[in-house]
Formats: C-alpha cells, structure tokens, sequence
C-alpha cells in the first residue's frame, strides 16, 4: 500500500477505515458510506496515466475514509451526518432549467447541473477574447488533461480530494491569456438536484490557469435544492504577474453538504484575490490551499460566512509563504444565529527563503444567539526569520448601545439589527472591487438575513 | 392645559441602585421645560427612562406621552409616536453611513405614520437644507455615523437628526456640553426653530448657559433623583449664581 503513495517519506496516518492488522491477517474495515462510493467508480476507458490516477485516487479515499474529529484538520467539523448517507451517482442529462435565484453578473455563464456540464444552460456567445473554455469532461475524452489533472490537487492530501480525483467527470477548464485591459469575466454556475430516493454526490473538477500577465474575473456561485453533495476541487494556476479575482458564492441548498477546495498556485508578482460568501448548505467545508510561489506575489483571501438554524460552515486556509517579498491578506468574518456553528482554521507557513513575508490574517465573529459558536484556529507556522507576520480574532455581540441608538431613532429592532450586521460585512465586502460581483453578495446576504430572521421567529 | 408629557411618581433603578426617587413633572404642547442638576443626579437617566433604554429598571409610577402608556412602548415606537431622544454621548456607528442611516429612520417613521417613504433624492433634499442651517458640510453625510466626529460635530448630528426627523416631543440631554459658543449659538438656533405650539422640550442642562438661547418656560432642579424646585426662567439665573450647595444642603 505504501508503495502507491508519493510520499513515501510520510508516514501512512492510521485513521478510521484504514487498514488494521486483526489475528494477524489484514481486515479492510471500509465504512458503508466509503464503500458505496467506491462502488460508483465506473470502469475507465481513458489513458493509462488517468486510470493510475483514479486507482491511487481510490486507495487513497478508501484508506483515508471520512475523517473524524480525532483527524485534527477536522477537529471542529463533525462529518457524521455526511458519512452516514450512502450517496448515489447523479443522472447525467435530462431537462433542467436554470434556476431563478442565480445572479446575472453580467459575464459569460457556464452551467454545471449536478456536477455536469450543461452547454444547453449556458451561455458562452460572448466569451471574451483570450478566454478559452472547455469541459473537463470533453478534454477527457480527447485524451487531454495529463500533467494538468492532479498537477496541484495530490489525492493523498485529504479524503475529499481523493474522492473528488477518483470520481470528477467533469468540471470546467479554462485557459486565461486576456491583458488586463479586457476585464474578462466569467461565471461558473453549479446547481445541485437532490431529491430522488438517495441523496446524490457529485465531485466537479475544475482546471483553471491565467497566463503570464493575464487576467480573469471568475464568479463562481453554487446553489441548490434537495439533498447532495457537492465535493468540488479547483486547481488555480497564475503565470508570472497574472491576476484571477475569484469571487465565490456558496448558497447551496439547506439540505445540500458542500466541500470545496481550491488549490492556487501563484507565480512570481502574481496576485489571487478571492473572496468567499457563505450562506447556504447544511454543512458546508471551504479549504483554500494557496502556495505564493515566487516573489512578490500576493494572495488575498478574504470571506464571511452567515450560519443560520443548524447550520455548519467551515474555513479553512492553508497560506504558504514560498518565496521571498510575497503578501498575504486573510480577512473572515462570521456572522451566526440560531443554533448555527463556524469555524475558522487558518494557517500561515512561512517557508526558510520567504524572508520579507507580510502576512496578516484576521477572523471575526458575530454571535447573534447565545445558542450559536465559532471555534477558531489560528497557526502560523514560520521558519524565515525577517518577516511580519499577524494574527487576530473577535468575538462578539451586537452591540446593545447601539441597537439602542437606532431603535431611538424609529428603526425596528429587526431593522436595527440588520443594519448592524450589514455594518459587520461592510468592510469585508469593499475588498470585492467589482461593483456588480459585490452588489450580488449584497443581495446574498440580505437573502439569508431575511430567512434567519424568519427562522428565529423575532 | 392638558399636559403632553406626563410623569407621575416614576422610581428607576439600575443595577437594583435607586436612581430615580419618584419625579412628578409634567410638560404641556408648546412649552420648554428646563432640568438643571448637578452631576449625578439622574438626569440622563430621565432621559434613558423616558426612551426605554434597556437596563434601566422602572419599579414605579406612570408615564403618559400624548395620551398613551410610554413605559409600555418598545424604543422605536416611542420614536414613531412622537419622541426624541438627544444623546449626551452619541453613539458611534462604524460602517453605517450617516445619510443612509438618517433616511432609513425616517423612513422607518413614515411607514409606522402610515406616510409615503422618500426617495433618495427627495430625502436628500430635505436634509441638504437642514445642515447648511446647522453649519454642517455636506461631508458629513457620507461618513460612518458619529465616527471621527468632534464632540460639537456630534451634537450637531444630534440636532440634525432632529431636524430632519420632526419629532413631536424632543428631549435634549446636555446637548450644549462640549460646545464653543458659536456652535452653541447654532445649536441653540436649530432647537428654537423647532419651537412650536405642538412641540413639547425637555432641555436638560448642567449650566444656565443654554437657556440663555432657549429661554424655557419653566426650570426644574433635579437632585439626589428627586425634583427639589420648580420655577420660571430665573431659577437658572439664580441656580447660576448661588449653584447647587444651598439645595443640596436643604435636600
Ligand atoms: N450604567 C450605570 N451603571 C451604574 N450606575 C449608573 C449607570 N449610569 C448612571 N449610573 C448612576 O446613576 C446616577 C445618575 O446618573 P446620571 O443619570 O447619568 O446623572 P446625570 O446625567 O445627572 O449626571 C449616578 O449616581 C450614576 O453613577
Ligand atoms: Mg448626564
């Protein structure tokens, strides 16, 4: 087992579904859920090195399994729920419209259902000139994507990333050389379709690179309805100087889970500028691995996260500092009611030759109800001795002078509130530079005030 | 004539301390009343009481505000029905736009008022003219409520915010603390442009200084919680001279 994977040097974590020696003879102890999963994976058809990949990919998952809280990457994210549901395979095809509440951003829209790629749904006529878009699903069966597929994402890395390796059918590929001066912008759409007997799973995979000196605007929103499972896995490469703004909106349905991870891998005076609005999903699990390669990059990793009900939302980052010169910004704000949970895990490493490193990472939290929580993590992990390096965290109320200040001046209380946690946002918001882009998350996040509003009934 | 306000034995604790001992005060439409009292008294927790801040514990009397039982109102319908609350200490805001924020509260008003919401052009119309008569720049608006502002700055918006809102029953608390004396005049000047035979004041005060713009039309002292005296306009006058000693001793 060991032999398959690329670490060797590693020791093999033993977790739960891993392989334990019993009377002396191996006993696979796959969970049920693990290995209905397992079972899902068609027989390959393509390339060789595609079908190495899936096979490590599905050693790697059944090893691994679901992840426990002992799993310290997963300490404060309980997947129970998720591990207990034996997902199936979503159908391909069929009719499906776009649903109302996505938001026209204005750009070139490619649509996924359930994972899928539906070109009927989207609408790419005005792709801008230097932005090339395929489906992974077609660069697969044109025998493409070797060196490219897996070049960032390793399965070994986690079981999410290995699960989506073993089973992603599709995803969107983009190849980015517009300058600057096109300001091209795309939007991804991804609509889950729960609703038949099983909830179903899917694992986009989406390739993403900008070229030296290029740049994209990518809005990548997920929404939903019915019970799935939207494990999506991004590579994000930027050339020498490239720019990506990768504004995200996750309003997958209430009894949708989502587990997305983006990998980006940032090039010399590069910058990736993403931000992440959270407001929808049962459990939802956002990890950004972003690596500033060479120097003078920049990474800018800002997002909130708004939990009502019983909700679970999860950030965490992995920040790494290779190279000299390079800036790091992380600004995530929660805002939680009901009985809704956050949790923030951020982590800042700092490699030996990134001397000069400016990294600033700060999470702060309001609590609406006494029955909501955040656990946060902070880590910086730095092995460069010239640097600046700073972290923080709030926790909070809202402010009773204040809602009283309002209040005195005719504004109901549910107004009142609102108006303050608008406030909260509105500075994590102004990192989103693209007025339209950041007029969508406003209408996000007024949607969900409005339905946790409802939901505590004040 | 029928009193606007009407407080009959009001007691208020905080944090279980008797602040307010039972004050009987009452302030018909169209008239200034005057609360002048040394530090500690309890004005501004008539104020508070009056508003319904939270904390502010009432463990006893009345309150009648233009007919209606006022303790029983939450803060923002005490607002729509009519009354004003000038802070001492005006809350800051970070993040909430002041223009934003003064056109959602008067919006908020109009629709309780059963009134057509304004628009933003009309909204800022109305406040435009408002401020020049403040001495206010228009700069104002676009920032976070409060925040930055000079301690004359705030008083202003205080007084802007009354201007703009029309209140029925304003209570001001020290508005004139923290002010030179050409914003004083200002000031002053916005308060007495909303003088009217519908509009009830309570000014209070810890100096005679203010009244001698808003000239009340009658002076309460407030001591220990309590109102030891009542008079016309030459009790601050004579409040100014003497102070509060012979009072407090007597009290
Ligand atoms: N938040 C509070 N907690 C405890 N005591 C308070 C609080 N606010 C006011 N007090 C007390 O109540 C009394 C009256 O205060 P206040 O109404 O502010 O007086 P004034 O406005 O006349 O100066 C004082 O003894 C003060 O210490
Ligand atoms: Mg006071």
């Amino acid at each position: 087992m060991a032999s398959s994977s690329r670490q060797p040097e590693m020791a093999v974590p033993v977790m739960d579904g891993a392989v334990r020696e019993m009377g002396g003879a191996p006993m696979p102890l796959v969970h049920p859920s693990v290995a209905a999963m397992l079972e899902l994976r068609r027989a390959e058809e393509g390339p060789e090195w595609l079908a190495t990949l899936r096979d490590r990919a599905a050693e790697a998952f059944a090893r691994l399994g679901f992840p426990t809280r002992r799993n310290e990457a997963w300490h404060y994210t309980d997947l129970r729920s998720l591990a207990e549901l034996r997902f199936a395979a979503p159908e391909r095809g069929g009719a499906a419209r776009l649903p109302d509440g996505v938001a026209d951003a204005g750009a070139p829209r490619l649509v996924f259902v359930d994972g899928a790629f539906r070109p009927d749904l989207s609408d790419l006529d005005s792709l801008p000139d230097g932005v090339r878009v395929e489906s992974l699903s077609s660069l697969l069966a044109m025998g493409g994507g070797e060196g490219r597929l897996g070049a960032l994402a390793d399965a070994e890395s986690g079981t999410f990333v290995a699960l989506n390796t073993m089973l992603a059918d599709d995803g969107a590929v983009i190849t980015c050389t517009a300058a600057p001066e096109a300001a091209a912008r795309l939007h991804l759409v991804s609509v889950g379709r729960g609703g038949g007997e099983r909830p179903v799973a899917f694992h986009p995979r989406h390739l993403i690179h900008i070229a030296e000196g290029a740049e994209l605007t990518l809005f990548d929103s997920a929404l939903g309805e019915g019970a799935y499972l939207n494990n999506t896995v991004a590579e994000i490469t930027l050339g020498k100087a490239a720019r990506m703004t990768h504004v995200r909106l996750q309003a997958e349905a209430a009894t949708g889970f989502q587990v997305s991870t983006v990998f980006a891998h940032v090039a010399e005076e590069a910058e990736y500028d993403s931000f992440v609005l959270a407001t929808g999903a049962r459990l939802a699990r956002n990890e950004v691995h972003a690596t500033l390669a060479g120097p003078k990059a920049v990474a800018h990793l800002n997002g909130a996260q708004l939990g009502d009900g019983a909700r679970h939302v999860d950030t965490t980052t992995v920040l790494t500092h290779a190279a000299p010169n390079c800036a790091s910004r992380q600004t995530f704000k929660s805002v939680l009611s009901g009985a809704s949970r956050a949790v923030f895990q951020g982590k800042i490493h700092v490699h030996q030759v990134a001397q000069k490193t400016d990294g600033y990472q700060m999470n702060q939290a309001l609590l609406l109800s006494p029955t909501a929580e955040i656990d946060a993590k902070p880590q910086l992990e730095i092995y460069a001795d010239d640097v600046k390096c700073s972290h923080g965290a709030t926790v909070g109320e809202l402010d009773a002078d204040q809602l009283f200040y309002l209040r005195s001046r005719g504004l109901p209380l549910a107004e009142a509130r609102a108006m303050l946690i608008e406030a909260f946002l509105a500075d994590a918001l102004e990192a989103v530079r693209d007025e339209t882009l950041r007029a969508a998350l406003a209408a996000a996040t007024a949607a969900w005030w409005a339905r946790a509003h409802a939901e505590a009934g004040a | 004539m029928k009193a606007m306000l009407k407080i009959e034995g009001l007691t208020a604790a905080i944090d279980e301390k008797t602040v307010l001992k039972g004050i009987d005060l009452e302030v018909p439409a169209g008239e200034v009343h005057a609360i002048m009292g040394p530090n500690g008294s309890g004005k501004s927790t008539l104020g508070y009481v009056l508003a319904g801040r939270e904390g502010y514990e009432v463990t006893g009397g009345s309150v009648q505000f233009r007919g209606e039982d006022l303790l029983a109102m939450e803060p923002e319908d005490r607002a729509a029905a009519g009354l004003f609350l000038a802070f001492q200490y005006p809350v800051e805001l970070p993040g909430v736009g002041n223009a934003n924020f003064l056109r959602q509260a008067m919006n908020a008003l109009r629709r309780k008022r059963g009134e057509a919401e304004l628009d933003a052009m009309q909204f800022l119309k109305l406040v435009r003219g408002r401020m020049k008569a403040l001495g206010m720049t228009e700069e104002m608006l676009k920032r976070f409520v409060n925040v930055g502002f000079s301690g004359g700055e705030k008083k202003r918006n205080e007084i802007l915010q009354m201007a703009v809102l029309e209140p029925a029953f304003c209570v001001l608390d020290e508005t004139d603390s923290g002010l030179d004396i050409d914003a004083l005049k200002i000031v002053a000047d916005g308060v007495n442009a909303l003088r009217g035979p519908e509009r009830g004041m309570l000014v209070i005060t810890h100096y005679q200084r203010l009244l001698t713009y808003i000239v009340p039309d009658r002076v309460h002292v407030l001591l220990g919680g309590r109102i030891v005296r009542s008079g016309g306009p030459e009790l601050a006058l004579e409040l100014e001279e003497k102070g509060y000693g012979e009072l407090q001793q007597a009290a």
